[in-house]
C-alpha cells in the first residue's frame, strides 16, 4: 500500500486546516497537461509550487471540452495532438510526486476518458501515482455514485460543482457526496468568462457554506493579482485557470517551447497572486 | 445493471416505461453535464412533464401541425421501386413537410414549450442545416430571437441552408473548434446555454443530450410511427414486415419505431452512415462499430479512441455525420429489438439514382441509405413489405451529388 492509501484525503484536508490557522485561502492554479507537451507539465508543476501554489489542478485533455471556454479549449486540442490520454496524465502526476510529496493534486476532465480506461483501474492507477482528488465536469452527483465510492475507497476525493443556479437541496446533496472541498463556479459561463461579480460573490459563498461544511473553492473568472485577492477574502480556495493557461501558451509560443524563461513567468505570476491571497484578508 | 436484462427475463417489454424517473434506457441515458445546467434541466423537465398532458399545449401542437407543417404526411407506395429492389415498398412523405424534413416536428414542440416557459431566446445546434433551418423557421413564427451554432466545415458544405436560416432571420454562427461539425456545434451550443441560461431554451434536435431531451424529441417526432401505422392498416389492411428509418442522432428512426416497439411482428432496422465502409474506420457508425462512452450530456454508444477521445466521422451525408446516437438506440440495440446496419455512402448514392429515376421524388441523402438499407432487406428475403421513412427531401443535397459526379451547377 502506497502512503496515498493509508490517509484518506490527506494531503487535501491537511491543507485546509492549515490554512485555516494561517487565515488565508489556498491558490490553485489549474494548468491543461500536455500543454505544449509532457515534460513540460511536471516541470511547470514544480514552478507552480514554487510560486506559491498551495495544490495544483491538473487538467485532462479532452476532444470535446464542453464546459471550457476558447483559452482551455485550444489547450485541449494543443495537448491532443502529441496523443497525451488519461493514462498518461496520471503518469505525469506520478512524476511530480518523486520530487514533491506534499502538495494536493487533483485532476480536472470528463467522464468519457475515465469510462475509456474503466473507473476501477483508473482509480487504481491515480492511487498509485498520488492523486488526491477528482473533478469530473460533466458528472454531476446524481450520476457519480461509482467513481465517487472507488475514490473514497482509495483516499481520494470526489470533487463536485457548485453554480449559481443550484439550489440550496442541491447544495446540502452535493456537500455529502463530496470531499475535501467543493468548487463553486462563480458565474453562468464557461471557463475563461471576464465578468466576475466579486460584491454578488460574497453572499453567494456565504449561502454555499450554510448548506455545505466542505472548504469553498472558486473559480471562473479569476485572472490577475486584484480579482484574486478580492476572491481570496470570501473563499476557502482561490482557482486560476485560464490566466495561467494563456500565459503558459503565450510563453510557449514565444520560445518554441517551455524554457526557463517561461517557467520564470509562470512562477513569477504565481507569486503575484500568492501575495494578493496572502494580504485578502488582512 | 438489471434493466438491460428485462427481455431475458421473458417478461414483455414496457416501452411507454422507458426512460424511467433518472432519464435511463436501460444503461443508457442520464444527464451527464456541468452543474449550471442541472438545475435548469429540471426546470426544463418539470415544465415538459406538465404541457405533455396539457390539453391546451397539445391541442395547439397538434393543430400547428396540421395548419402549419402539413401534416398527416402521405404514404405512399413506391410501385416502381418496389419492382427494381423486389419487395412491397411503402414510403412515409416527410421530405412533403414544411421546410422539407421531419426535424420541423421537433423544432415546432420544443418552441411552443419555450414560449410557454417565458423564454425570450432560442439556440439550436445544426449539422446538414434541416434542423436550424426548421429552428429558424419557428423561432421567427413566434417572433423569437434565434441563434444556430453549425460547424465551420458543415457551413461550406451546405451554403443553400445557411443562406436560409439567415433570411428567416436566424444568426448563424460557425464553429472553427475541434472537427469544425455537427459534434462542435454541439459544444458550442451547451457553452451558450450554460452563459444565457436564464432567458434562452436550447432547441436540440435530435434524440441526445441529456434528459429529458431523448424523450422529449422522441415524443415530438413519434407522431411520424403513429400516423404511418395506422396509415399502413388503412391501405394494406395489415402491418409492415420491416420498418426502415436512417440513424445519425436518430430522431426520425425514433419518430417512426415508437408506435412500432410493441408490435412484435414487425421488424425494426436503423440505417446507419457507413461511409467508405466500417472497415475503412472512415464512417459513422457508432452502434455498428463503436463503444458505449459518455458525450453530450448522455451514456451511448459513441466513436472514440483508446483514450476515449471522440474521433472524426465521415459520411456523404452531413446529416449523418454524427459520432454519437440517441440513448434509446442504444438500449434498443442491446436488448435485440431494433438491428443495426451500416449503408456505405456509394449504397446510399445509388438508391439516391433509384428513388429519383423510379418514383420522381429526390430523397436526401440522408434518407437514402434507408431507401438502400430496404434494398438490402429485399435482397436477402424478397417479397416483404417494407416501410421506409423518407425523412427529408434531397433539394438541398444537389450541391453534393454534382460534385461527386464532377459537375459544376
Amino acid at each position: 500500500m502506497s502512503e496515498t492509501t493509508k490517509q484518506p484525503a490527506g494531503r487535501l484536508a491537511s491543507l485546509f486546516e492549515r490554512l485555516k490557522g494561517e487565515n488565508r485561502a489556498a491558490l490553485i492554479p489549474y494548468i491543461t497537461a500536455g500543454d505544449p507537451d509532457a515534460q513540460a507539465t511536471v516541470e511547470l508543476m514544480h514552478a507552480m509550487v514554487e510560486g506559491g501554489a498551495d495544490a495544483i489542478e491538473v487538467g485532462v485533455p479532452f476532444s470535446d471540452p464542453m464546459a471550457d471556454g476558447p483559452v482551455i479549449q485550444a489547450a485541449h486540442e494543443r495537448a491532443l495532438k502529441s496523443g497525451l490520454g488519461l493514462r498518461g496524465v496520471i503518469d505525469l502526476v506520478a512524476e511530480f510526486r518523486k520530487r514533491d510529496s506534499h502538495t494536493p493534486v487533483v485532476l480536472m476532465g470528463y467522464q468519457n476518458p475515465i469510462e475509456a480506461i474503466g473507473v476501477a483501474a483508473f482509480v487504481d492507477k491515480a492511487a498509485a501515482a498520488g492523486v488526491d482528488g477528482v473533478l469530473t465536469v460533466d458528472l454531476p452527483p446524481e450520476e457519480a455514485d461509482e467513481l465517487s465510492a472507488a475514490l473514497g475507497e482509495r483516499g481520494m476525493s470526489p470533487i463536485f460543482l457548485l453554480a449559481p443556479t443550484t439550489s440550496a437541496a442541491r447544495t446540502r446533496e452535493v456537500a455529502t457526496k463530496g470531499s475535501g472541498f467543493v468548487y463553486y463556479v462563480s458565474l453562468k459561463g464557461v471557463t475563461g468568462a471576464a465578468n466576475l461579480d466579486t460584491d454578488a460573490l460574497a453572499s453567494q459563498v456565504e449561502g454555499v457554506r450554510e448548506a455545505c461544511a466542505l472548504p469553498v473553492g472558486v473559480g471562473f473568472g479569476i485572472r490577475d493579482a486584484e480579482t484574486a485577492g478580492q476572491v481570496g477574502r470570501v473563499a476557502d480556495a482561490v482557482i486560476v485557470g485560464s490566466a495561467i493557461v494563456r500565459l503558459i501558451h503565450e510563453q510557449a509560443s514565444a520560445a518554441g517551447g517551455m524554457n526557463a524563461q517561461g517557467l520564470e513567468a509562470v512562477r513569477g505570476f504565481l507569486a503575484e497572486l500568492r501575495a494578493a491571497v496572502e494580504t485578502a484578508r488582512h | 445493471m438489471p434493466e438491460t436484462n428485462v427481455k431475458a427475463t421473458g417478461a414483455p417489454v414496457d416501452y411507454a416505461s422507458f426512460p424511467d424517473q433518472r432519464g435511463r434506457f436501460g444503461d443508457y441515458g442520464g444527464r451527464y453535464v456541468a452543474e449550471t445546467l442541472m438545475e435548469p434541466i429540471e426546470e426544463l423537465t418539470a415544465a415538459y412533464e406538465k404541457y405533455r398532458n396539457d390539453p391546451g399545449f397539445i391541442e395547439e401542437f397538434e393543430s400547428d401541425l396540421r395548419d402549419y407543417v402539413g401534416r398527416p404526411t402521405a404514404l405512399y407506395h413506391a410501385k416502381r421501386l418496389s419492382e427494381l429492389y423486389g419487395a412491397e415498398i411503402w414510403l412515409k412523405r416527410e421530405d412533403l413537410n414544411h421546410t422539407g424534413a421531419h426535424k420541423i416536428n421537433n423544432a415546432l414542440g420544443q418552441a411552443l414549450l419555450a414560449k410557454r416557459m417565458g423564454k425570450t431566446r432560442i439556440i439550436a445546434e445544426t449539422g446538414a442545416g434541416q434542423h436550424g433551418v426548421a429552428t429558424a423557421t419557428v423561432a421567427a413564427r413566434l417572433g423569437i430571437e434565434c441563434v444556430v451554432y453549425m460547424g465551420a466545415d458543415d457551413i461550406q458544405r451546405q451554403a443553400p441552408n445557411v443562406f436560409r436560416m439567415r433570411l428567416l432571420g436566424a444568426k448563424v454562427v460557425p464553429v472553427d473548434s475541434g472537427t469544425r461539425t455537427l459534434k462542435d456545434a454541439l459544444n458550442e451550443a451547451m457553452r451558450d446555454w450554460v452563459t444565457n441560461v436564464d432567458d434562452t431554451f436550447y432547441i436540440i434536435g435530435t434524440v441526445a443530450g441529456p434528459h429529458p431531451y431523448p424523450q422529449m424529441v422522441r415524443d415530438f417526432q413519434s407522431v411520424i410511427g403513429r400516423e404511418a401505422r395506422a396509415q399502413m392498416l388503412e391501405k394494406t389492411g395489415e402491418l409492415p414486415d420491416q420498418v426502415v428509418a436512417c440513424v445519425g442522432g436518430g430522431s426520425n428512426a425514433m419518430g417512426i419505431f415508437h408506435a412500432f416497439l410493441a408490435d412484435e411482428s414487425v421488424e425494426l432496422h436503423g440505417s446507419e452512415a457507413g461511409g467508405d465502409g466500417v472497415e475503412t474506420g472512415r464512417h459513422a457508425a457508432p452502434l455498428t462499430a463503436g463503444r458505449p462512452g459518455v458525450l453530450h450530456g448522455n451514456r451511448t454508444y459513441l466513436m472514440e479512441d483508446e483514450n476515449g477521445q471522440i474521433i472524426g466521422t465521415h459520411s456523404i451525408s452531413a446529416g449523418l455525420d454524427y459520432p454519437g446516437v440517441g440513448p434509446e438506440h442504444s438500449w434498443l440495440k442491446d436488448i435485440g429489438r431494433v438491428q443495426y446496419a451500416a449503408i456505405t455512402d456509394d449504397q446510399a448514392m445509388a438508391a439516391f439514382h433509384d428513388t429519383m429515376r423510379c418514383e420522381g421524388i429526390i430523397p436526401a441523402i440522408e434518407s437514402a441509405h434507408a431507401v438502400a438499407h430496404a434494398r438490402l432487406l429485399a435482397e436477402a428475403r424478397g417479397g416483404q413489405r417494407i416501410l421506409v421513412n423518407l425523412s427529408g427531401r434531397g433539394d438541398k443535397d444537389i450541391n453534393t451529388v454534382a460534385k461527386l459526379e464532377g459537375i459544376e451547377l
